[in-house]
């Protein structure tokens, strides 16, 4: 489970930085830059917050 | 079975009248993470455009950022730290030992408002972004009272909630503060990213001229006074004097398993005080070219990243603002040792909401932070030299715990004559309130060693006799 969390988090870090790198050379456009960033806060503290999670002893 | 709230209250123990014991100490993994999440805030959003509005140039500003945060870590690692890991317990604790209580409940009750203030500029920054939907003018540059019901009751919701997570404690905020702080850092400078184009960087060749001729320009905006690189490396080494060598993070690092923790202060620095405040400069130099007038991170990140620059705001200014409550919270609940902690979180969330509900907080937060720094260090510097140089020099540390005495009449003196001082340089030497810190720590450790020296031999010959 926290190994699959944190791939996700790390996918959702991703969808926050990556558009804004496809907006500065041109590929997307602002608009969908801001969507996928919506989708990447969203799964991050869906994943975070597990990943990061400590193991009760 | 679940506990009640009430049972989960009574059982927050934040050992603020004893020795963190080894159970309780942290590594530096969780110090990483609450010093990046800590400085990457609400106010990075008002400090990088107030650099814009200031007229600093972008030499100046990488300059003294480099400079004045390579400081501040510094200071944070070879004058807090030590001490901290070292006694192990409040500033507010070890004050009370040194100067009696008398005096540190007036500290405490200083000490509380401005966190209080300082607190309550994040809450106002926060507001900025939960108003979005409903419309409502945001502050301009000018504003200093409350602008619009709408705003009053923005900013009092954001107040409850906050104040509500710093009552549950520390380990909920540095959870919190953990899990958001990479996220928000990817908002920071993505959004400054994405915004680049429209300022007319398209390469990474482009930036260097772009930030000297539209947005680090060297000219103030109309009715701002013009800040140099001496203006931005004492304000990046001195915006949390309080914290370092003010001794406040005594009670944060007072947690650390070694005083070497105290250089985790960096990823704060570097990637708040450095990357954020230029991510912000950038975005608040595009809002400038709309000559809204309005200045508002929430609208201004919302811009640059849609929602996720919006919740960026507001995340940003709860990350800061939970630390801050709770120790104001520590710096109150220390005059008032019976009452227990979540009762006085309450009290000072209340009173923080009310402050964030002017925009002068945030308008005036370069003056605000430079002056809160100010007022505390002559503490951390009693607290420095009673902890170096007592025993060196010839005088009685934890002075007043040793004499029992609820009233160190060196230690007020100091208190006292320092900022005398500093307001005299201030008013007829016409330094700016940015630079009265580096001379004014000097002559509070002249003044603690001297004071000591003569007022505690009288005492003590007085008390043989």
């Amino acid at each position: 489970m926290k190994m699959l969390m944190s791939v996700l988090a790390i996918i959702a870090l991703g969808l926050t930085i990556v558009p804004s790198i496809l907006v500065f050379n041109g590929t997307i456009e602002l608009d969908l830059h801001k969507k996928l960033m919506t989708a990447g806060t969203f799964l991050w503290f869906v994943a975070a917050p597990i990943w990061f999670r400590k193991e009760k002893v | 079975m679940a506990k009640t709230l009430k049972q989960q209250l009574a059982e927050v123990n934040e050992y603020e009248r004893e020795p963190i014991p080894a159970s309780a100490l942290k590594s530096s993994g969780s110090f990483i993470g609450m010093y990046a999440g800590e400085h990457t805030a609400g106010t990075e959003y008002v400090i990088g455009p107030l650099f814009v509005a200031h007229g600093v140039g972008a030499a100046d500003l990488v300059g003294g950022l480099l400079v004045g945060n390579f400081l501040a870590v510094l200071s944070w690692a070879f004058l807090c730290a030590p001490i901290a890991t070292k006694v192990r317990l409040t500033l507010y604790y070890q004050l009370e030992k040194i100067c009696g209580i008398n005096l540190t409940r007036i500290y405490n009750l200083v000490n509380g408002l401005m966190f209080c203030f300082l607190a309550g500029s994040m809450i106002a920054v926060s507001a900025t972004a939960i108003g979005i939907p409903f419309n409502f003018p945001m502050p301009k540059l000018t504003d200093m009272y409350p602008t619009s019901i709408g705003w009053v009751l923005t900013v009092f919701a954001v107040g409850t909630v906050i104040t509500l997570v710093a009552i549950l404690g520390y380990e909920r905020i540095a959870r919190f503060a953990n899990v958001a702080a990479p996220w928000m850092i990817g908002v920071f400078l993505a959004s400054a990213l994405a915004v680049l184009p429209e300022l007319g960087v398209t390469s990474p060749g482009d930036f260097w001229g772009v930030a000297k001729s539209v947005i680090w320009t060297g000219i103030p905006l109309e009715g701002q006074d013009k800040f140099t690189f001496w203006h931005v490396m004492f304000f990046a080494w001195f915006c949390n004097m309080a914290m370092h060598i003010g001794m406040a993070d005594m009670s944060i690092l007072r947690y650390a398993k070694k005083w070497t923790h105290g250089f985790t202060s960096a990823s704060g620095m570097f990637v708040g005080h450095f990357l954020a405040w230029m991510a912000s400069g950038i975005l608040y130099a595009v809002y400038l070219q709309k000559n809204t007038g309005e200045f508002a991170p929430g609208p201004v990140s919302f811009y640059a990243a849609g929602f996720a620059g919006a919740a960026c705001v507001v995340i940003a200014g709860w990350t800061t603002a939970n630390p801050t409550i709770y120790r104001a919270g520590l710096a109150i609940q220390a005059m008032m040792p019976k009452t227990t902690t979540w009762k006085v979180t309450l009290v000072v969330g209340l009173v923080t909401t009310i402050a964030a509900c002017f925009p002068a907080l945030v308008m005036r937060l370069l003056d605000f932070v430079a002056l809160y720094g100010l007022i505390l260090m002559p503490m951390g510097a009693i607290i420095f030299a009673d902890f170096y140089l007592a025993k060196r020099i010839g005088f009685l540390p934890d002075y007043a715990w040793r004499a029992g005495t609820e009233f160190n009449i060196a230690a007020a003196l100091t208190w006292t004559l320092t900022l005398a001082f500093c307001l005299g340089l201030n008013m007829f030497a016409g330094v700016e309130i940015f630079f009265l810190g580096l001379p004014g720590w000097f002559v509070a450790i002249i003044l603690y060693v001297a004071l000591s020296k003569s007022l505690q031999r009288k005492i003590l010959t007085e008390a043989a006799v």
